[in-house]
């Protein structure tokens, strides 16, 4: 075998600490190496050139280079080598960035460190084998989860160009949180008129098939190729009968159920729909408070119904379907503000989330669009927001800027305005945060058009005093206590990941962090890939984002889909584990081991053996470090491979 | 729960203004079973003059006083003023760091061994005697009173500190006045400020902040503010003919949540101590029992007109299975 090693500067951030020529002379000892430079930086364009032209010059069958992490670079020296005419798996690499240079300062015991890492590098391309991946076709269809604003972008952006889309909503309807809202920052255009189409679009799109008030419940396979199974709930009303009426919701005789979508601002029925432009426009049956599953006497909504839809024995129903890819757009939900004993904690009617005024704001919600309090019903006068309620708030473990709060409650104050002239609003802030278009210049109006008084400070306490709400805070530019007597409260609540999302991250194998925000795969540079192949984000599961944020997301995310399911073959990783049939003995063990469900048991003539089902192996290695014959190996990682690094290192 | 045993720690108002709080509360405590052992030789816990100065001092007075309880052999020590419970907490806190204990053991000259606590009386009943205990000792329950609790800034926080109910919105005292048969108002000022100590330099300070929760409490109907520390009695009851001459225009009694379980066990005046209030509670109690009255009356029609109805559709049942008879032999 003839190695090349290549020992890479990265400009001052390897050369600062590490003596380069050093170690590329020490190479030359070692053992198969016929060639051995260093090199300002390896994976630029001249860099890369100059590998290339050493295999062909020096007639070089491995090559290692000794750079960066092997998350950064390795695909591209990988490239490399391969232009250069070798196999892309005759390539090592040693990372003396991240393991060496950027950690320590002693350049003598840098060099000695860097040249051992070479050598292990080396020890180990001596017993590389040419590994040739397997080419397998590829599902074109994609399955969105979620029907929020970045979900149905995605979706339709993705069925526009043409691919099959399933797209599944946990609600009765599509639309998320944006459907909720009375209008949109910094336009203070109708949100439901903006979304409505889109919604429809969805509905009607040749390409899209909608699973609504469905859940993904479980998902198996890989990047091309998933089975999922959706769990469609049971709505009691079957929905191919079911013409959207709402004759059922007229009669219902149970009128005192928890309104889901108006965020319980005034009472709904038992069968509903959620909403007058609900996609789609069915009615399903709340369980919990229908009087037919409760007392076992009612039967209202079937007696009514003209196309004989209601079904009370209805059952879940699942739907299997195969994919290639997969977005994540599961969105957000508010926090469990009470715990804010200091805000009432719940106990005062007047004191109402952000969400639930924006349901008394919009003209389709329960107060048909007129601000009421509450309590009595009265319009209010002086309405108090209050900003940052479990958001950048440690005492309550959320430490986070939710990032649109500061936006939306500018726009409900000029809304308040809007709705009642002769009112006053006032605004607690901590900072005002508006970086995006035209954020800034919104936040100014609706201080000196509106006349919204902002007051920097945190509110102390909510109480209420008469038919007032009395609002203590501090004002910290006065350097003053203030009190304010409001006839209704406002809270921006903190946002937080959508209910159940560290779930569906398990199903589909994808990290996320301890607020339950999936991680993407780079901060930067791969913001809506995750690190499971094949599954993509869109939207506020990624991390809090406002609409324009969520939208273009979503383009992205179906972008990303789009190049990965417009190939036909896609080629697997040879990196996988494989079974000497000779030494197996048939233990089992690494069947258990196996986190994927990668290893079956065969039967060879009368002997129980293990076989790996090469598409689903991740080549993880668990099997390889479980197996007590040292029958099960992983390509490129073989025992023997691991032991001559060890042996290259322990030489002494 | 019954026997258990605590080292007393009256504290300075307990020999002073608040002597109706310390006298209740060893009434309260013998009748519940709690056994007290005076501290012996105790001294000032620490709190404002000396904490606000020098809190290795402050806390060198609160070691001195665990230091003579463990002399009598006592760990854990119980005092009715939330004041000295925050102090004593605070010193046992500050002390589990290694050099803040080396200064304070140089003023001493004696160290501090581990395994001190200190409660509060509130915390002890709520949660160690339990209400269940102190509902069985009613023997005169204050069916038909009024009360709005009150337990000042310090009994429940800072929280870290205190770890004793919400920080804030208490329940403890709430629950404790249902089980004597009070009604309780919600009373969102429960942990409010009542201007404290401010009182002395700041004159006007104790009018406006206790006039503001006194003011509330008249507003939803309160007979009485119930109280759990020396200080907040103080600037409510003593000084509420202050606030009256800023416009007040009514008397509301103070007491001490201790007074009324006297009254409730039954216990005599001299135990129960209400006239060592500033505000009379005898108006109070009239309206109680005018309250009580009135609702034993409502609950006597409301049991007549059931018996009557029963009787009536006993009544029916007879004369149609009469009937039936009748019909039969017909």
């Amino acid at each position: 075998m003839r190695i090349g090693v290549f020992i890479c500067h990265c400009g001052s951030n390897i050369a600062g600490t590490v003596d380069c020529a050093a170690v590329a002379s020490k190479a030359r000892a070692y053992p198969d190496v016929a060639y051995s430079t260093d090199i300002m930086y390896a994976c630029a364009e001249p860099g890369q050139d100059a590998i290339i032209a050493a295999i062909k010059e020096h007639l070089l069958t491995g090559v290692v280079v000794a750079s960066c992490t092997p998350r950064m670079h390795e695909p591209t020296f990988r490239k490399t080598v391969e232009r250069a005419g070798l196999n892309r798996y005759m390539f090592e690499m040693a990372n003396i960035r991240e393991h060496v240079s950027w950690i320590g300062k002693d350049i003598e015991a840098n060099t000695n460190k860097a040249a051992e890492l070479v050598r292990m590098a080396v020890s180990k391309l001596r017993l590389n084998r040419e590994l040739k991946p397997k080419s397998f076709p590829v599902t074109k269809r994609l399955l969105v989860v979620g029907g929020g604003v970045a979900g149905i972008q995605a979706a339709l952006d993705a069925a526009d160009a043409g691919l099959e889309v399933i797209m599944v909503e946990k609600q009765p309807t599509i639309g998320g949180k944006m459907a909720k809202l009375d209008k949109t920052f910094p336009t203070v255009d109708c949100s439901s008129c903006i979304l409505g189409p889109r919604m429809v679009d969805v509905a009607q799109h040749p390409n899209i098939t909608l699973y609504a008030y469905s859940e993904v419940d479980s998902i198996s396979g890989y990047v091309g190729n998933f089975d999922v199974k959706i769990r469609k709930k049971a709505s009691y009303v079957d929905w191919s009968k079911c013409t959207g009426c709402g004759l059922c919701t007229e009669k219902c005789p149970s009128k005192k159920s928890y309104d889901r979508f108006n965020e319980g601002v005034g009472p709904t029925t038992a069968i509903i729909i959620p909403f007058p432009q609900a996609i789609p426009k069915k009615a399903s049956i709340e369980r919990e408070y229908c009087r037919q599953f409760n007392t076992g006497k009612c039967g209202v909504c079937a007696k009514v119904c003209p196309t004989g839809a209601i079904d009370y024995g209805m059952q879940d129903e699942f739907i299997d379907a195969k994919v290639g890819g997969i977005v994540a757009a599961t969105g957000y939900d508010l926090m469990d503000w009470t715990v804010y004993q200091e805000y009432g904690g719940g106990r005062y009617p007047d004191v109402v989330t952000s969400l639930q005024y924006e349901r008394m704001l919009s003209a389709s919600g329960p107060t048909g669009g007129h601000i009421k309090r509450p309590s009595d019903g009265e319009e209010p006068k002086d309405v108090v927001f209050i900003q940052c309620v479990g958001s950048r708030d440690v005492s309550v473990g959320r430490p986070y800027c939710s990032g649109f709060c500061c936006m939306y409650t500018a726009k409900q104050a000029i809304l308040t305005k809007d709705h009642i002239p002769d009112s006053r609003s006032y605004v607690f802030y901590m900072d005002i945060r508006s970086p995006g278009k035209g954020y800034d210049e919104f936040t100014r109006r609706v201080q000196e058009e509106y006349q919204a008084r902002y007051i920097r400070g945190r509110v102390s306490m909510v109480y209420p005093k008469g038919k007032k709400l009395i609002v203590r805070g501090a004002d910290t530019l006065m350097g003053a206590q203030v009190e304010i007597e409001a006839d209704l409260v406002v809270l921006a609540v903190g946002a937080e990941a959508a209910e159940g999302a560290p779930h569906l991250a398990e199903k589909l194998r994808i990290s996320y962090d301890s607020y339950g925000f999936f991680m993407e795969g780079h901060p930067k540079l791969r913001p809506v890939e995750t690190n499971t192949a094949g599954v993509f984000l869109a939207g506020a599961c990624q991390g809090l984002k406002d609409i324009p944020s969520s939208v273009a997301q979503g383009s992205a995310a179906a972008a990303k889909a789009l190049a990965l399911l417009s190939r036909d073959m896609l080629d697997s990783d040879p990196q996988i584990a494989s079974v000497n049939l000779n030494r197996c003995v048939g233990c089992r063990k690494c069947i258990e081991v196996c986190p994927f469900k990668a290893i079956q048991e065969i039967d060879l003539r009368g002997q129980p053996k293990a076989e790996v089902i090469e598409t689903v192996c991740q080549g993880c290695g668990l099997c390889n470090a479980t197996c007590p014959q040292g029958a099960i190996q992983l390509s490129h990682f073989t025992d023997n491979q691991l032991l001559a690094e060890v042996e290259a290192l322990c030489r002494f | 729960m019954s026997g258990a045993a605590f080292g007393y720690f009256p504290g300075c108002s307990g020999l002073g203004t608040s002597l109706e709080y310390e006298r209740s509360t060893r009434a309260v405590c013998r009748e519940l079973g709690l056994t007290l052992w005076d501290i012996p030789d105790w001294n000032c816990c620490g709190s404002t003059p000396a904490h606000t100065v020098d809190p290795v001092l402050s806390a060198a007075l609160s070691a001195r006083v665990f230091a003579q309880g463990a002399r009598a052999g006592i760990r854990d020590v119980l005092t009715p003023c939330p004041s000295c419970l925050s102090n004593l907490r605070n010193a046992l806190e500050h002390m589990e760091d290694e050099l803040f204990a080396a200064r304070v053991e140089a003023l001493t000259e004696r160290p501090l061994e581990a395994g001190h606590s200190v409660k509060s009386v509130l915390q002890v009943i709520v949660e160690d005697v339990g209400l269940d205990k102190v509902k069985e000792r009613v023997r005169r329950p204050l069916t038909g009173l009024k009360t709005v609790p009150y337990y000042g800034c310090l009994m429940t926080r800072p929280e870290k500190i205190m770890r004793f109910d919400d920080p804030e919105n208490p329940q403890s005292m709430d629950l404790l006045l249902q089980a004597l048969g009070a009604q309780v108002l919600p009373f969102p000022l429960k942990v409010d400020c009542c201007g404290g100590s401010l009182g002395i330099p700041v004159r006007d300070s104790v009018p406006r902040l206790a006039g503001r929760i006194l003011e509330l409490a008249g507003e939803l109907g309160a007979d009485m503010v119930v109280v759990a520390c020396p200080l907040c009695q103080m600037n409510l009851d003593l000084r509420q003919g202050q606030i009256r001459t800023r416009g007040l225009d009514y008397t509301i009694p103070v007491p001490y949540f201790t007074q009324l379980m006297a009254y409730a066990f039954g216990l005599g005046d001299e135990e129960a101590a209400f006239k060592l209030l500033a505000e009379d509670v005898a108006p109070a109690f009239s309206c109680m029992r005018r309250r009580a009255e009135e609702i034993k009356a409502e609950e006597a029609r409301v049991a007549a007109l059931a018996a009557q109805k029963a009787a009536a559709r006993a009544g029916r049942g007879a004369q149609s299975r009469a009937n039936g008879a009748a019909g039969g032999e017909a």
